[in-house]
C-alpha cells in the first residue's frame, strides 16, 4: 500500500504543485491537493499531512500567520496532538510555529535579503519523522529560498531543544561544520529545521521536494528523497 | 449628451491624429474619449513612430502560432506543446520608483503570458544602470532587484537568466527590461478577442485607482526635472493577488469557460474593451459605474485609463458567467460583469445612465502613424573604426586580466539572482549562473522536451554600428541557447532608444531593426512580438542611452537531460575553439577597460557561417561529444574561458598558437568579441568525431590546451608565457565585488 497523504493548498501557497510532483511522481504516494476551504474529507483518513511552501496571503503581515489561523488548521493541531504526522516545508514551518505545533519563531534573514541557494545540511537525529532513514551526521544537499527563515529561540527554548533532541537538521559547510559563513540567514545555532517532543510535526526551512531528483541538483544528488523515504519507514513502524 | 465636451484645438494630439479623429466623428468629444484618444495615441500604446519600420521583420515560420499583434508570442515546440513568451520594457516608471517600477514590470508580463492561456513559468531581467561604483546605480540595482524578486518570489515564478551591463548613458534613464515564459498544450491557446455578440465582459481583480494615471503617456515622453511629480503615473503590485489570479484564470480556461482574454496593461480599461472589440470584429458596452474604485471622487476619465495592477478582462459566454464566478468565489477574488460584447463596431461606456463614450473601437486601436525624419548621428563620422591599440608586453598581461574579470560588466551576477527562486517548479536543469541559457525542462507535461531561453543587449557595440551590432546581439542570443544544446526558434525584442523626434536617434532605431532583421532572416528565428521603449532620454542633462535593442531568444531541446552547462568537468579533458577570430575590438570590453576606447571595429558576423556554427554545435551537444561548453562574448575568449573555470572550480592550461584567426596579436586572440565562437571541452574519444563534425563546413575547431586539476589559469601563444593567475584569486574580485560593492566588505555568505 503507497502512503496516502493531503497537501493542504492555502491562499497564496506557491510550492504545493512541485510537492504533489516529487510525492506523486518520485515517491508513487497517494497524494490529493485540497484548497484549504474545500477540505471536506476527514482528515484522519491520511497517513501525513504536508504544509507546502509559498507565500501564504502575501506574507503581507508575518509569514504564516493568517493561514495558522484557518479554521482547517484548527483540525490539523488537533490531529498532530493525537499523534498524526504533520510536515510543514519552508512557509509551511512558519505556519506550524505561527500554530504554536513548534517552538521557536523564523524571523527576516539577518542579510535582509531573500535568498535562494543550494545549502548542507547535517541530520542532527533519527527521531524525528522525516529523518528516520539518517544517520546522525549525514550531510544532505538541498536549497533555500526564503526571505524570512532565521530561526530564534530563547535561551531556555533552546536548551529545551538540545535537551530534548528536537534539533533536526543544521546548517553546515563541506566538511559538516556549523559555521557562522554557511549559516545562510543567521539562524540561532545554525538550526535549519526541528521537530516537536514527539518527533511527529517537522518544519524545515529548505525544500526537500525540490531536491529528490539528480538532474535538478547541481551535485546531481538527489538527498530530498531521504526526507520522503524517511517518512515512508515512519509511517511503517506506526502501522 | 449635456457634459463638459473637449474641441478640436483643446485636444492634445498631433495635427494628423485630431485630423483622423474628427473627420470621422465630426462633433466634439467627452472628456472622457478625449482621454482615451490621447493616451491611445501616445507612443507606447500606438507605436507611431515604429510602426512604419518594424515590418522589415520576419514574423513568419513553421514554428510560428501567434506573431506579433497578440499579448505574447507563441511557438510550437513539438509534442502537442506551444510555448508562449515575451518582454517588455518598464525604464520609466523604475527611473523613478525602481522598487514599484520593477515588481509592476514583473506583473505586467506575467499577465501577458497568462492572458495567452499558459502558466508562467519562468522570468528573465535585463537591467541597464550607469557605473556600479556610483551611488545612484547602486540605489536603483538595489531596490530593482528587490521589486524584481519580492514580486516573482511571492507569485512562485522561478528566475531563469538575464543580463546587466553598465554605461555611463544609462546614469539617469536606466534601462528595466523583463521577460517572462509560459508553457501549454496547443489548443489551451487564448486569444485577446470578443468574437461573439452577446458575450459578457468581466472585470477580475485587484480595484482600479489613481495609481498608473495616464502610465503610458507619461513612458512617452523624455525624463525631465519635474518627473518626479509623475510618479503617481507608476502603479503598485500586490503579487498575492496575482497569484490567485493566475489560478482562477487557468481553472477557467481549462474547463472552457473562456471566449476571450485580455489584461490590463498600458491604457487600462481603455485598451481592453478597445483592442478586443478590434480584434474580434465587434463592439463593447460597458457600464462603468460597476467598476470598484479604490478613491470614490474618481472622475469617469480617471477610471478609463487608469493602469492599476492586478485586473484581468474576460469574455464569457453568458450561459459560463455563474460557473466562472464561482471559481472567482473560490479564490476569494472579486470581479464584476461589466457589460456585453455588442455587433456595433464602436465602445460605449455609461456612466450615471449617460453614454459618455461612442467611439468606433478602430478609431482607438489604429491611430494614425508618424513618419520620422532620420539623419546619420555626427558622432559616427569622428570614430576610428582602424584603431588598434599597441600590443600589450608579455608582462603586462596578467594585470590585463584581473582588470577584466574585475570590470563592472564582467563580473559575476550572483548578488542579484541569489534573491530569486531559481528552483520552483521544479524546472530548472540549467540555473541562473551555470550556462549561456536558461534550461527548463517540462515534467508536468510528460515530454522530455525542454526550452531554453535567453536575453542579450550589447549597447556599446550597437552605439558604434547599429546595424552590425544588433546583428551581431541577435547571433550571440541564438548561440546562447545553442551553447545549450537548444535550437533556436524565435525572439521577441524591446527596442530601448532615446527621442524618436530626434532624426539622429531614429536613424540609429532604424539601422538596429535592420540588423535585427537581417540576422533574423538568415538564422530563421523569426519575431513573435516585442515592444519598443522611446524617450529614454535625459533632458536635464541632454543624454540619450545609447541604442539598447534588447532580444529574447527562446528554443527547444528534443531531451532536456542532454543539456550542457559551462562548467569544466574534469582535469585532462580538451579545450577546443570553434569558429575564426577576427580583429573586432570595438565595442569591447577590451577596448572600454583597458583603453577607455570607443574606437575599432564591431564585429561584422557572416551570417551564414554562423546559421552553420549553431547547427553543428547543436548536433555535436546532442550526440553527447561535448562534456562543457560555452559561447564567447563580453571580455572574448579569455573570460569565456575563465567563466567555464571559475564556475566548474578546475584550471587549465593552454596556448593560443592553434586559433585560427586574422592575426598574430595574442591581445586580439584573447579579447576580440567576435561573435559566433564557442568553447568546447571533450573527452579524448570523442576529439575525432568532434573534428569531423566542423570540418564538413570549414569550421575551425581547434585544440588548445587541456582542463588542469591544478586551480591556475596558464595561457601561452607560441612559446610566450601570458597569463599565469591563480584561479581563487581571479575568484575573490569576480564572485565577490558585486557583493561587497552593495553591502559593503564582510565574510562570505
Amino acid at each position: 500500500m503507497p502512503m496516502k497523504v493531503i497537501v493542504i493548498q492555502f491562499s497564496g501557497s506557491t510550492c504545493d504543485r512541485d510537492l504533489v510532483y516529487a510525492m506523486r511522481e518520485i515517491m508513487g504516494w497517494e497524494v490529493d491537493l485540497v484548497w484549504y476551504k474545500e477540505v471536506t474529507h476527514k482528515l484522519d483518513n491520511y497517513d501525513a499531512i504536508f504544509l507546502p511552501g509559498g507565500f501564504t496571503y502575501g506574507d503581507y503581515l508575518r509569514a504564516g500567520v493568517i493561514a495558522a489561523y484557518t479554521p482547517v488548521m484548527q483540525e490539523v493541531k488537533t490531529l498532530a496532538k493525537e499523534g498524526m504526522p504533520v510536515f510543514g516545508i519552508c512557509n509551511g514551518f512558519q505556519i506550524l510555529v505561527e500554530s504554536q505545533l513548534l517552538p521557536g519563531a523564523l524571523i527576516g534573514n539577518d542579510t535582509l535579503r531573500f535568498s535562494c541557494k543550494w545549502v548542507n545540511l547535517r541530520v542532527e537525529t533519527s527521531r524525528s519523522a522525516a529523518t528516520k532513514l539518517g544517520v546522525k551526521g549525514d550531510l544532505w544537499r538541498i536549497p533555500i529560498a526564503h526571505g524570512e527563515g532565521r530561526y530564534f529561540i530563547d535561551e531556555k527554548g533552546l536548551k529545551e531543544l538540545i535537551d530534548n533532541d528536537q534539533i533536526v537538521w543544521r546548517y553546515v559547510n563541506e566538511h559538516s561544520e556549523p559555521t557562522k559563513e554557511s549559516n545562510p540567514n543567521g539562524s540561532i545555532d545554525n538550526i535549519a529545521g526541528i521537530c516537536n517532543l514527539e518527533g511527529n510535526v517537522v518544519g524545515l526551512m529548505p525544500h526537500p521536494e525540490r531536491a529528490a531528483e539528480s538532474i535538478l541538483s547541481p551535485w546531481e544528488t538527489d538527498h530530498g528523497r531521504l526526507y520522503f523515504k524517511s517518512i515512508e519507514n515512519f509511517h511503517r513502524e506506526m502501522m | 449628451m449635456t457634459q463638459e465636451t473637449v474641441k478640436k484645438n483643446e485636444l492634445n494630439l498631433t495635427k494628423e491624429e485630431k485630423e483622423a479623429v474628427f473627420t470621422t466623428l465630426k462633433r466634439d468629444l467627452t472628456l472622457p474619449e478625449a482621454a482615451m484618444l490621447e493616451v491611445m495615441n501616445s507612443e507606447h500604446c500606438s507605436y507611431k513612430s515604429s510602426r512604419p519600420v518594424l515590418p522589415k521583420l520576419p514574423t513568419e515560420g513553421p514554428q510560428v502560432i501567434c506573431g506579433p499583434g497578440e499579448d505574447a508570442g507563441v511557438v510550437d515546440i513539438g509534442d502537442g506543446l506551444a510555448l508562449v513568451f515575451k518582454l517588455e520594457s518598464h525604464n520609466h516608471p523604475s527611473a523613478l520608483d525602481p522598487y514599484n517600477g520593477a515588481a509592476t514590470g514583473i506583473g505586467g508580463i506575467i499577465r501577458d503570458i497568462l492572458c495567452m492561456g499558459a502558466r508562467p513559468i519562468g522570468l528573465l531581467d535585463s537591467f541597464r544602470f550607469g557605473p556600479l561604483s556610483n551611488p545612484h546605480t547602486k540605489w536603483l540595482l538595489k531596490w530593482v532587484t528587490k521589486g524584481v524578486g519580492d514580486y516573482g518570489n511571492c507569485v512562485g515564478i522561478a528566475n531563469a537568466g538575464g543580463e546587466i551591463e553598465f554605461d555611463p548613458s544609462f546614469q539617469v534613464n536606466c534601462l528595466i527590461n523583463v521577460g517572462c515564459f509560459g508553457v501549454m498544450r496547443k489548443e489551451e491557446l487564448a486569444l485577446s478577442r470578443a468574437t461573439t455578440p452577446g458575450d459578457k465582459l468581466i472585470l477580475l481583480g485587484g480595484s482600479t485607482g489613481r495609481d498608473g494615471i495616464g502610465g503610458a503617456s507619461f513612458a512617452s515622453k523624455n525624463i525631465t526635472d519635474e518627473s518626479e511629480s509623475d510618479r503617481g503615473a507608476v502603479q503598485i503590485g500586490d503579487p498575492y493577488m496575482k497569484k490567485l489570479i493566475i489560478d482562477a484564470t487557468l481553472e477557467a480556461i481549462q474547463v472552457g469557460l473562456v471566449a476571450g482574454l485580455k489584461d490590463l496593461g498600458a491604457a487600462g480599461v481603455t485598451c481592453s474593451i478597445s483592442e478586443t472589440a478590434d480584434a474580434g470584429g465587434t463592439g463593447t458596452e460597458i457600464d462603468l459605474e460597476k467598476i470598484r474604485i479604490r478613491e470614490s471622487d474618481m472622475e469617469p476619465w480617471e477610471i478609463l485609463v487608469s493602469e492599476s495592477q492586478e485586473r484581468m478582462f474576460f469574455i464569457v459566454k453568458p450561459e459560463n458567467v455563474e460557473k466562472i464566478s464561482a471559481i472567482f468565489k473560490k479564490y476569494d477574488l472579486p470581479y464584476e460583469i461589466l457589460g456585453t460584447v455588442t455587433d456595433s463596431g464602436h465602445c460605449v461606456v455609461k456612466y450615471k445612465g449617460q453614454k459618455i463614450v461612442d467611439l468606433p473601437a478602430h478609431l482607438l486601436t489604429k491611430p494614425p502613424t508618424t513618419k520620422r525624419k532620420t539623419r546619420k548621428p555626427k558622432y559616427l563620422s569622428k570614430l576610428d573604426q582602424k584603431w588598434l591599440p599597441k600590443e600589450p608586453k608579455v608582462e603586462e598581461y596578467n594585470d590585463l586580466c584581473r582588470r577584466l574579470m574585475a570590470s563592472d560588466n564582467i563580473i559575476s551576477r550572483e548578488w542579484v539572482y541569489r534573491q530569486y527562486d531559481t528552483e520552483i517548479g521544479l524546472h530548472s536543469v540549467v540555473k541562473s549562473g551555470e550556462g549561456d541559457a536558461g534550461v527548463f525542462r517540462l515534467q508536468e507535461f510528460g515530454t522530455k522536451r525542454g526550452v531554453a531561453v535567453t536575453f542579450d543587449g550589447n549597447s556599446s557595440q550597437c552605439y558604434l554600428d547599429p546595424y552590425n551590432g544588433s546583428a551581431a546581439l541577435l547571433v550571440e542570443a541564438c548561440c546562447n541557447i545553442a551553447a545549450v544544446g537548444a535550437k533556436p526558434l524565435a525572439f521577441t525584442d524591446c527596442l530601448n532608444f532615446g527621442n524618436p523626434e530626434d532624426p539622429e536617434v531614429f536613424w540609429t532605431f532604424e539601422k538596429a531593426v535592420e540588423g535585427l532583421a537581417d540576422a533574423a532572416k538568415v538564422l530563421e528565428v523569426p519575431c513573435v512580438g516585442g515592444n519598443v521603449s522611446f524617450y529614454n532620454h535625459d533632458e536635464a542633462n541632454n543624454v540619450a542611452v545609447k541604442p539598447s535593442p534588447v532580444v529574447f531568444v527562446a528554443g527547444v531541446l528534443e531531451d532536456a537531460t542532454k543539456a550542457v552547462n559551462k562548467k569544466l568537468k574534469a582535469a585532462d579533458e580538451f579545450i577546443f575553439l570553434v569558429g575564426e577570430t577576427k580583429t573586432e575590438l570595438g565595442g569591447s570590453e577590451y577596448a572600454k577597460v583597458a583603453y577607455n576606447s570607443e574606437n575599432g571595429l564591431v564585429p561584422q558576423v557572416d551570417l551564414s557561417k554562423a546559421k552553420l556554427i549553431i547547427q553543428d554545435i547543436i548536433k555535436v551537444i546532442k550526440e553527447g561529444l561535448v562534456t562543457a561548453c560555452h559561447d564567447i562574448s563580453k571580455g572574448g575568449f579569455f573570460v569565456a574561458l575563465t567563466e567555464m573555470a571559475l564556475a566548474g572550480n578546475l584550471g587549465f592550461d593552454i596556448n593560443l598558437r592553434r586559433i585560427v584567426a586574422d592575426t598574430e596579436r595574442s591581445d586580439i586572440k584573447l579579447f576580440s568579441e567576435t561573435p559566433a565562437r564557442f568553447i568546447i571541452t571533450t573527452k579524448e574519444e570523442n576529439i575525432e568525431k568532434i573534428i569531423a563534425t566542423f570540418a564538413r563546413h570549414e569550421i575551425p575547431a581547434s585544440f588548445l590546451g587541456k582542463v588542469s586539476s591544478e586551480k591556475r589559469l596558464v595561457i601561452q601563444d607560441k612559446d610566450k608565457q601570458l597569463v599565469n593567475l591563480s584561479l581563487d584569486e581571479i575568484n575573490q574580485v569576480w564572485k565577490y565585488r558585486l557583493e561587497e560593492e552593495m553591502e559593503g566588505k564582510k565574510e562570505e555568505r
